[in-house]
């Protein structure tokens, strides 16, 4: 089986694998792209009405086909039907939301399952139809590229194509629109008009995908590479390109998996290789990967055990927290009786002395130090300009003596 | 007579009592803009259920409710991991964790679909309400003989109880409910205990959506969620009457649509079945495009938020 997946991954396991590999990684690029665009207006779960609002066009389309020619499997004219249908569903759902008192989520999930129930019973209309190329039909539900001729192949990496290169052409007038909309407007993009450019891209990836993801998990190709692209960068630019990387990967992964055994859902494993991909990006990623954060925060709380220590020292107060006393030792300001060192006693002036002019500072000018919201525990010269320092320190208040 | 009673009385009590209960709950649902939690533990339903089979080898209604408990847990936590460390929105978090576990859900389907007992993807997609025979109600007596009444499939006694349970749960924890879903701030301050609210409201709305996920399948128990209560919202302002109205919707679109997916083709010649399941949610959804057409509150009073 390893043989089999690695012949898959270099591109060596057959004419029509290399191209449903290729097609499904153009797919996973532009789907990561157009997702990251939605993300980014806030409207993730817009594409699971899209998809789900394919089924009775795609129904439709495979029933008017097949009166015609007697086997429904006509993937352009299924692509077509499917297409119409999610068209309606998205006006649909921008009339519910924009014309009634229901919120978006409230026209996203009627528009979903009554579209779905729709094709739902469209599909039984076809099971009782003497026609052929019924089973087929399942394969849209969740992807199956096993049965996929060279010429379906070609169209759907096609179309992958012409959807990313408009994606690429169309990726700054988006981020524009997304985070200014009033100099979009001046530079002539139009809000609503971008909107509706913007869903109808969601829509021609959701109807590409149809045939590799199947429409229930293609909406988990636009929503998690983004997701997990978040972990990486708060750029938007790099979020959209970590994204459409995750995305390729991942249908790259899932789609060579799936080649290997025919009972393995294509869909369904490259959902799971994008959640994987998302995993490890939540656990690792640097700043905002979990264990960064673990890490973040560990030090921090070193920190503030040192600084309040030393502080302690300085005014000669007892410290009874076992663990400042094992910071403190660890670093060499205290012995192992709890006397101070050399070094402590000094450190310990410091820090006296640095939280004197930090406080002094907050007291003097408040809201700016309001504004630097720093934790005290930074060194103040590295914060505050040097002739502002000197300042303060001139005009810092004799010390009171301790009770 | 006893055609209906053997074919159609029990699919039609089952769905309706399914979308009773679904569309209690699916009031505040709607009206906390939380319809999309539907959505996601409706799609987690099918994994936990998959899991569960796999891992008692059993269909047992307890052990399927437990498994899609856990999945649905899990699935919570992990929306609400991924909002914390992602700083992504709600949707977007609850994208991410129900899309993830209904692929690792079809991925055990069809893996172990070799066993191929009683579970497949499309059953569990468009639920089954076909299959509830009550082969023993060949006659009119049979509604009051115990032994026949024995014979009746155990999904509805299942289902009749769900709905007492939403029910009640309805009723004990109204005030609560009502407040937490207008100003969860003021709720709190009353000592409502908003966030235990939701967090039972949530459990609630697992339960009855497995309950209908053997009825309606996964997907379509999202309709008997949204549906009757959006429709409801837009013909009144009162919650009672919304709540009302909700459940009459619920049920018309219960009972017409086994009615229409059953005899629908034999009235226009044509000898076959249409899914129930689906025409329930096609019904549903006709109904709220009328209340958005026609109904008396379904303006907004203020543009839209952006």
């Amino acid at each position: 089986m390893m043989e089999a997946w690695l012949a898959a991954l270099t591109f060596s396991a057959g004419y029509n694998t290399r191209l449903v590999t290729l097609g499904s990684l153009l797919l996973g690029a532009a789907a990561g792209m157009v997702g990251s665009h939605v993300l980014l207006r806030k409207r993730a779960l817009i594409s699971d009405a899209v998809s789900h609002a394919t089924l009775p066009g795609l129904a439709a389309a495979f029933i008017l086909i097949a009166l015609m020619q007697g086997d429904g499997r006509w993937l352009p004219g299924l692509l077509l039907g499917a297409a119409a249908s999610a068209a309606l569903g998205l006006v649909a759902v921008q009339a519910m939301s924009r014309h009634t008192r229901l919120g978006e989520d409230s026209a996203i999930g009627a528009v979903l399952s009554v579209f779905f129930g729709l094709g739902v019973v469209l599909l039984t209309v076809i099971q009782a139809m003497p026609v052929g190329g019924q089973a087929g039909l399942s394969g849209y539900l969740v992807g199956a590229t096993a049965g996929m001729l060279a010429s379906e192949a070609w169209l759907i990496g096609g179309m992958a194509l012409g959807l990313l290169v408009a994606l690429i052409i169309l990726h700054r007038p988006l981020l524009l629109l997304c985070f200014d909309p009033e100099h979009a407007w001046t530079q002539g993009v139009h809000l609503q008009r971008a909107d509706a450019w913007l869903l109808g891209l969601l829509l021609a990836v959701t109807v590409v995908g149809l045939r590799i993801t199947g429409l229930i998990l293609i909406v988990a190709l636009t929503i998690i590479p983004p997701v997990t692209a978040r972990f990486w960068t708060d750029r938007p630019h790099a979020l959209v390109m970590i994204a459409a990387a995750t995305g390729a990967l991942a249908g790259y992964l899932g789609v060579t998996l799936s080649s290997v055994h025919p009972r393995l859902p294509t869909g369904a494993l490259v959902v799971l290789a994008a959640f994987v991909l998302f995993l490890v990006s939540l656990l690792a990623a640097p700043r905002r990967g979990l264990l960064a954060r673990l890490i973040d925060r560990y030090r921090f709380v070193q920190r503030v055990h040192c600084r309040q220590g030393l502080l302690a020292l300085a005014r000669d107060e007892a410290i009874f927290d076992p663990t400042t006393l094992r910071i403190l030792h660890r670093l060499g300001h205290i012995r192992r009786d709890g006397l101070a060192t050399a070094q402590g006693r000094a450190a310990a002036r410091d820090a006296h002395h640095e939280e004197r002019l930090w406080t002094y500072y907050r007291h003097a000018y408040p809201e700016e130090a309001a504004r630097l919201g720093t934790h005290r525990l930074d060194p103040i010269s590295r914060l505050l300009p040097p002739d502002l320092i000197d300042e303060l320190e001139r005009r810092l208040p004799p010390e009171k003596p301790h009770e | 007579m006893a055609e209906f009673l053997m074919l159609s009385l029990v699919p039609l009590l089952v769905a309706s009592l399914c979308s009773l209960s679904c569309a209690l709950l699916g009031n505040f649902l709607v009206l906390r803009r939380q319809a999309l939690i539907g959505d996601a533990i409706s799609h987690v339903a099918l994994p936990g259920i998959v899991a569960s089979f796999l891992l008692t080898g059993t269909l047992a209604p307890p052990a399927m409710l437990l498994g899609a408990g856990v999945a649905a847990l899990i699935t919570l936590a992990l929306i609400e991991l991924i909002q914390r460390l992602g700083r992504v929105d709600a949707s977007a978090a609850m994208g991410v964790a129900f899309t993830a576990l209904f692929a690792l859900g079809v991925l055990m389907l069809e893996w172990s679909g070799a066993s191929g007992v009683h579970l497949d993807v499309e059953h569990a997609l468009y639920g089954n309400l076909e299959s509830l025979v009550w082969f023993e109600g060949n006659r009119l007596a049979a509604l009051w003989d115990p032994q026949a009444l024995a014979g009746l499939p155990p999904q509805l006694a299942r289902v009749a109880w769900v709905t007492l349970l939403v029910g009640l749960f309805v009723m004990l924890a109204w005030r609560p409910l009502v407040l937490g879903s207008f100003d969860a701030g003021f709720a709190a301050s009353l000592g409502a205990r908003p966030g235990l609210t939701q967090g039972l409201l949530v459990v609630m709305v697992a339960v009855a959506a497995i309950a209908a996920f053997e009825a309606v399948g996964s997907i379509l128990v999202i309709a008997m969620f949204i549906c009757p209560p959006a429709a409801a919202r837009l013909m009144t302002d009162r919650l009672s009457r919304q709540l009302a109205w909700s459940l009459v919707f619920a049920l018309l679109s219960a009972i017409l649509g086994v009615i229409l997916a059953g005899h629908g083709p034999g009235w226009l010649g044509i000898d076959a079945g249409l899914s129930a399941a689906g025409m329930i949610s096609v019904v549903a959804g006709l109904i709220l495009l009328l209340a958005c057409r026609f109904g008396p509150r379904r303006r907004r009073i203020a543009p839209p938020l952006a």
